[in-house]
């Protein structure tokens, strides 16, 4: 059951205790336990809004970063991997496999700002082998929502 | 010259046919000029899924356009659509049709319910239905010459069809059972053994039996009963499917019969004078779904179900008492409390409340007193819908 709340709640944050009691026939008191259990044990993380920044002209820029790493005796890449997650511009820090180890999304105001992330950083901390940087110039989808042009057709208010 | 055939027609009433006369018009037919004209009316009075068809099926048909793929197929219809259904068919209810000769395509379930029963019955001859059913089975019967006869199939019998309600019904001139369920406007489901009785009713008396299971993939807690899977049935049911609400594709007019051969061989006769084949990149787009729908379909459902919980229980909480329904997308709740009629009720609330519901009278008689609240909309318009309605019913209930 708590996964049944917790799909409803990531496709919909704002969905009340109310509607989600009903939605999985469960009671009020039992939903509202189960999330404040899963916001204790983070499995819910979070509640964010996903916001489409273009709208409102906010020149914000992303970058992938490929990272290659060298492997460290015992903790493996989790230690390369904190040092450079625990900076505020990388929003997200993945483990990847393929021809590099972490794919590292970073944000910054300026091009000036992630290439100094980088170079300054980044690419510096021991065991960084070397990086490759992806300037993100157009996000059509995001987390699931296409963020353009996604109004829908319209229906015929009534049919048999 | 052109003026004699005009003078002939005037010797009559008017220039048309007396069959059309006969089928009556929509009831609700100002309803709908009345809502084409308001602003921000919230519709649960669609027939329809509110999601677009699944990408991968859209694209498909995309793909297929793109390589010129845009001529007619074979009268029964592509040759791969109807091998696709003949092993959806096999897996999902261990039925065997012939691809070849037993399985036609059709523009919807709308054009295999209108060619079965120009297929199947002469002038007079009788077929019975539940009351409240969809509005085009008591049409089709008509426009092709026969006589619908309604059994009802009301609240008290969870609007489904009991045979001890048919046999009375039953005579000499009765040639076939019309049912449909999941039901469209009631939401309800078959059970297996009442299924089973009125199979054994209709070959008892040598009926045919129309099915349409449009609505088989909507199912919610319950297991749909295809009616030519009962054991021995196949050969005398007229089984009808289609694409429009499992799948998200009621604009391509896709659906399909699956009958006996020499059924089958009648049906596409008339097919192929009026109707050719059914849509080419509909038919495409059906492949794909039938390859590769099911994930879509299941998401899909569950969502549904989501909305349903949400619709019957808000509806029994303003205190219209509401059968729950376990397929299709239709919730029926009942509105006799309000002392309106099914038709004002809807025509009222429109206005009042810019609610849009469709009158369960449209039905067939067996449907006053209720109204068919659509619930394939998002969570945010039920509930607002509710609110409105909930203010509506209270309004309504103090005079």
């Amino acid at each position: 059951m708590l996964k049944e709340v917790l799909k409803i709640l990531e496709s919909d944050a704002h969905a009340s205790t109310k509607r989600i009691a009903t939605m999985t026939g469960l009671s009020e008191d039992e939903v509202a336990r189960l999330i404040k259990q899963a916001e204790a044990e983070r499995t819910i993380v979070k509640y964010k809004t996903l916001v489409n920044w273009d709208k409102v002209g906010d020149e914000r820029l992303r970058a992938l970063i490929e990272v290659k790493l060298t492997p460290q005796r015992d903790v493996g890449f989790d230690s390369i991997a904190e040092r450079i997650y625990r900076f505020p511009q990388a929003r997200a820090v993945y483990l990847v496999s393929g021809a590099y180890d972490l794919a590292v999304l970073a944000t910054g105001k300026s091009m000036h700002e992630i290439s100094d992330f980088v170079t300054q950083k980044l690419a510096p901390i021991e065991g960084v082998q070397g990086t490759a940087t992806h300037f993100l110039l157009k996000c059509y989808k995001e987390d699931g929502e296409i963020l353009e042009g996604n109004e829908g057709a319209k229906r015929q208010p009534v049919i048999l | 010259m052109a003026a004699e055939p005009l003078a002939k027609l005037d010797r009559h009433a008017g220039p048309l046919a007396q069959r059309v006369g006969q089928i009556s018009p929509s009831g609700i037919r100002k309803f709908f000029d009345l809502l084409a004209s308001m602003e921000g009316v919230i519709s649960l009075g669609v027939g329809e899924p509110d999601y677009a068809t699944p990408w991968h099926i859209r694209e498909a048909a995309i793909y297929s356009l793109e390589k010129g793929n845009t001529m007619y197929t074979s009268n029964l219809g592509m040759p791969a659509l109807r091998h696709q259904l003949a092993v959806h068919l096999r897996d999902r209810y261990s039925l065997e049709y012939k691809p070849d000769t037993e399985l036609l395509i059709t523009v919807g379930v709308s054009e295999a319910l209108d060619l079965a029963m120009r297929a199947v019955i002469d002038p007079g001859d009788e077929v019975i239905m539940p009351d409240p059913s969809y509005v085009s089975y008591p049409a089709c019967v008509i426009l092709a010459g026969g006589k619908p006869v309604l059994v009802p199939a009301g609240e008290e019998s969870g609007f489904q069809l009991d045979a001890a309600d048919i046999e009375p019904k039953i005579n000499s001139r009765t040639r076939a059972i019309m049912l449909g369920y999941p039901a469209n406007p009631t939401g309800a489901v078959m059970p297996r053994d009442k299924l089973i009785a009125v199979a054994e009713l209709a070959r008892r008396h040598h009926l045919l039996l129309v099915s349409d299971e449009i609505y088989a993939g909507l199912v919610y807690g319950v297991e749909h009963t295809c009616l030519a899977a009962l054991p021995g049935m196949k050969e005398s049911t007229i089984l009808l499917g289609g694409f429009s609400k499992s799948y998200a594709m009621t604009g391509w007019r896709i659906g399909y019969a699956a009958a006996s051969e020499e059924i089958i061989a009648a049906m596409t006769k008339i097919h192929q004078y009026t109707i050719m084949s059914a849509p080419t990149m509909g038919q495409v787009a059906a492949i794909e779904a039938l390859k590769s729908g099911g994930d879509s379909v299941a998401k899909m459902v569950e969502d549904y179900n989501h909305r349903r919980l949400v619709m019957v229980k808000g509806l029994c909480d303003i205190g219209l008492s509401c059968f729950e329904p376990r397929g299709a997308f239709y919730a029926f709740p009942s509105i006799k409390s309000t002392g309106m009629n099914s038709e004002d009720f809807a025509e009222k609330l429109l206005i009042k409340e810019k609610v849009a519901v469709v009158p369960g009278s449209a039905f067939g008689p067996g449907g006053e007193g209720y109204v068919r609240c659509c619930y394939a909309t998002s969570l945010d318009e039920i509930e607002e819908a509710l609110v409105r309605m909930k203010r509506f019913v209270k309004k309504h209930r103090a005079k």
